[in-house]
């Protein structure tokens, strides 16, 4: 019987972990994430969980240790944020390269500098290309369910995979939402038994062995091959759950998409506010829509296409920048997606709430009569606009 | 300690086949150290040598569990697995007992290693961590490291026409990690076989972290004859160079003591990182590096009276 509650992002994470009771967990404290650390930390104190709890001395630790836990069989858990998964980075490409299934809650902020501790994506976006599988939450509720899945998801597809929530913005505002009993998670995420560890003895394995030239790029094709045939597992798992929960998962999440002719992309807790604003246009007739991808790694291309291709103007929304002079991350992949389609929408990118700059409704709104114009003139002025910004 | 006849019928943990150079000390060490284990051991190993001339895809030589995942973090990697034997063990999921060995060279663990080191040391992770100090990066082709000794010429540290090899003294790592004060630290040389195993044995059998540091003469980084690395590591002890001691629960014992003391000088002449230090000129240097081996020598002497 599921129990309505008011928690924060934070608060929610932590508590699917305590439902979850991995064995091990490694962490280092850091703003927004910290709250995750901490309550997790007194779960452990109380006896509430018998998971064994690592405070390391970095995020490079932290990691560490996941590895050699992971390695030696463990179920194992870190959390972090910004600056210390940027310390992590080594290490990511080392736990997804030994095909460790790590688990990690990850809270978005941006990356110094100048240092700032609030959301925006640059942190995970950072590590698109290591390996990890990465969901995106856009609520509270998301985010305990996603990690609740994502246990299941790393052990099937041997990749370490990172749950996110919009810093502060979801991290600490309090929700209501439907948490599952005990029992309920412990039977959905099951015994973990891995294939080989470094506890067995008898059977001794060389972990990390040094891999040249005649070996290295079939091993990393095995990797990548895992990537390219994770999302079918994710899917099955999000329904899965759906029986669990009542609460269905999918690689995205299409609101009132059907019969858009303008249609905003984004992650995370923007698409609340974008879904207010679309109700708001519907009334009006304007046919507006939403695609909120959940899950960015591996990237559903073929999905992605097929819930936009009748669209007549797309914007995408990126919180962070590429850097390259062309757009953010998520707008390059949609765009180079549409590439094969024989009419392609109009595709935009808009820059947004980068450090944590809210992006309220009214700016939302202009994105869409951008679209409405865009979608009517098929004329593109500016395809990169910075939203929200003073220039 | 078991006799060399009765250890020569034992099992080698430790293949051969692997890659090290001829007279490299590390693969000594380290069949001195599964040797000594008796019970089930698990490796962690940092970038470096010892892991890229071990664990050669799809070879291995080593005969019991190991993983290696980077460079400055051999010991946070072990207490990773340490933690989750831990975790498995409560949960009945593990029976057997198992000891955990982490290694590191010089660099990862003087350097680049040290915080993880600390760290993990701290935390109180029931293990074993082992230096394997062969004074500078000799994987990356020989650059200096906080341990490379006061004199020495290596490639980032290059004897030139103004500046005579490496400036500084080395660290005393080994000091830093009594100042953990952890329950075990000590110092061996695997020229002196029985007394490095025997604190293997100790490092083992203590609960909780323990720390050796083990020098490991370099013929390729030092420039010395392969043939002579067991005789360059002893000369080492008795130039008190590296005395060979332990710290036990905060009591210092020298483990060999040294009948007559020999000339640290005569023993860098042997080696070729030092030769520049020997044209007229550099006696300054000499007897300095000289004096602080005597002072060292002298202040361990005055921490092991009881």
């Amino acid at each position: 019987m599921a129990k309505k509650v008011a928690m924060t992002g934070n608060e929610a994470m932590a508590e699917a972990m305590r439902q979850i009771n991995p064995d091990v967990v490694a962490v280092y404290p850091i703003t927004p994430a910290t709250e995750i650390v901490q309550i997790f930390a007194s779960f452990v104190a109380d006896g509430l969980v018998d998971a064994e709890f690592i405070a390391t001395e970095s995020e490079h630790s932290a990691m560490s240790v996941c590895i050699g836990s992971a390695a030696a069989g463990a179920r194992t858990m870190t959390s972090t944020s910004s600056q210390g998964l940027a310390l992590m980075w080594e290490m990511l490409y080392i736990a997804s390269g030994l095909r460790l299934p790590i688990v990690m809650a990850e809270v978005n902020r941006t990356l110094s500098s100048p240092i700032n501790i609030h959301c925006d994506h640059s942190d995970t976006m950072g590590a698109r290309d290591s390996g990890w599988i990465q969901i995106f939450s856009e609520n509270a509720q998301e985010a305990y369910d996603n990690m609740i899945q994502a246990v299941r998801i790393a052990e099937k597809t041997l990749l370490p995979i990172m749950v996110t929530t919009d810093g502060f913005i979801i991290s600490h505002g309090m929700e209501t939402m439907e948490l599952l009993n005990d029992d309920e998670v412990k039977g959905f995420v099951g015994e973990y038994t891995p294939q080989h560890t470094l506890l067995d003895v008898e059977h001794p394995i060389t972990v990390g062995a040094i891999d040249f030239t005649d070996y290295f790029f079939e091993h990393k094709r095995q990797q990548i091959e895992a990537m390219n045939t994770a999302l079918p597992h994710i899917v099955e798992i999000g329904r899965e759950f759906a029986k669990v929960s009542g609460r269905d998962y999918d690689f995205a999440e299409r609101y009132r998409l059907i019969d858009a002719e303008i249609a905003i992309v984004v992650l995370g807790s923007t698409a609340g506010t974008a879904k207010v604003v679309i109700d708001e246009l519907r009334e009006k007739g304007i046919k507006a829509g939403l695609l909120k991808i959940r899950v960015f790694r591996p990237f559903p291309e073929k999905e992605i296409v097929d819930a936009l291709r009748n669209v007549k103007a797309i914007a995408v929304m990126d919180r962070s920048d590429g850097g390259n002079g062309m757009g953010g991350p998520v707008f390059e992949e949609i765009r180079s997606a549409m590439y094969y389609l024989p009419i392609r929408p109009l595709v935009v990118n808009y820059i947004y709430g980068l450090g944590g700059r809210d992006t309220d409704i009214e700016l939302i709104e202009g994105v869409y009569k951008d679209l409405q114009e865009i979608a009517a003139t098929t004329n593109i002025e500016q395809p990169i606009k910075y939203l929200g910004v003073r220039e | 300690m078991a006799s060399l006849k009765e250890l020569s019928k034992k099992q080698e943990l430790l293949s051969s086949g692997h890659r090290a150079c001829a007279g490299c000390a590390h693969p000594i060490a380290i069949r001195q150290i599964l040797m000594a284990a008796n019970m089930p051991v698990v490796i962690g190993c940092a970038t470096g040598c010892l892991e890229v001339t071990t664990t050669i895809f799809p070879y291995t030589a080593w005969k019991v569990p190991f993983i290696h995942s980077a460079f400055e973090n051999s010991a946070a990697t072990v207490s990773g697995v340490e933690t989750a034997y831990r975790a498995l063990k409560k949960r009945g999921k593990v029976d057997k007992d198992i000891k955990f060995i982490a290694l590191g060279g010089d660099g990862g663990t003087y350097d680049i290693g040290f915080q993880s080191l600390s760290g993990a040391m701290e935390r109180g992770h029931n293990m074993i961590y082992i230096c394997l100090d062969n004074g500078a990066y000799m994987n990356t082709g020989i650059q200096r490291s906080s341990a490379t000794p006061r004199g020495a010429h290596t490639t980032t540290s290059p004897a030139g026409k103004v500046i005579l090899g490496k400036r500084e003294f080395k660290k005393d790592m080994t000091a830093c990690m009594i100042a953990h004060n952890i329950p075990y630290v000590a110092q061996a040389v695997p020229s002196m076989w029985n007394d490095l195993m025997a604190k293997v044995q100790k490092a083992i059998a203590t609960d909780g972290p323990a720390f050796i540091n083990i020098l490991t003469p370099c013929r390729l980084g030092w420039g010395y004859p392969p043939e002579d690395t067991i005789e360059i590591g002893k000369e080492a002890i008795t130039a008190c160079y590296w005395p060979l001691y332990e710290v036990e629960d905060g009591k210092y014992k020298i483990t060999h003591k040294i009948k007559e003391k020999t000339s640290v000088i005569d023993w860098m002449k042997k080696q070729v990182r030092f030769k520049h230090l020997f044209k007229s000129g550099n006696e300054g240097i000499l007897a300095e590096i000289q004096a602080r081996v005597d002072q060292d020598w002298e202040k361990l002497q005055g921490l092991c009276v009881v």
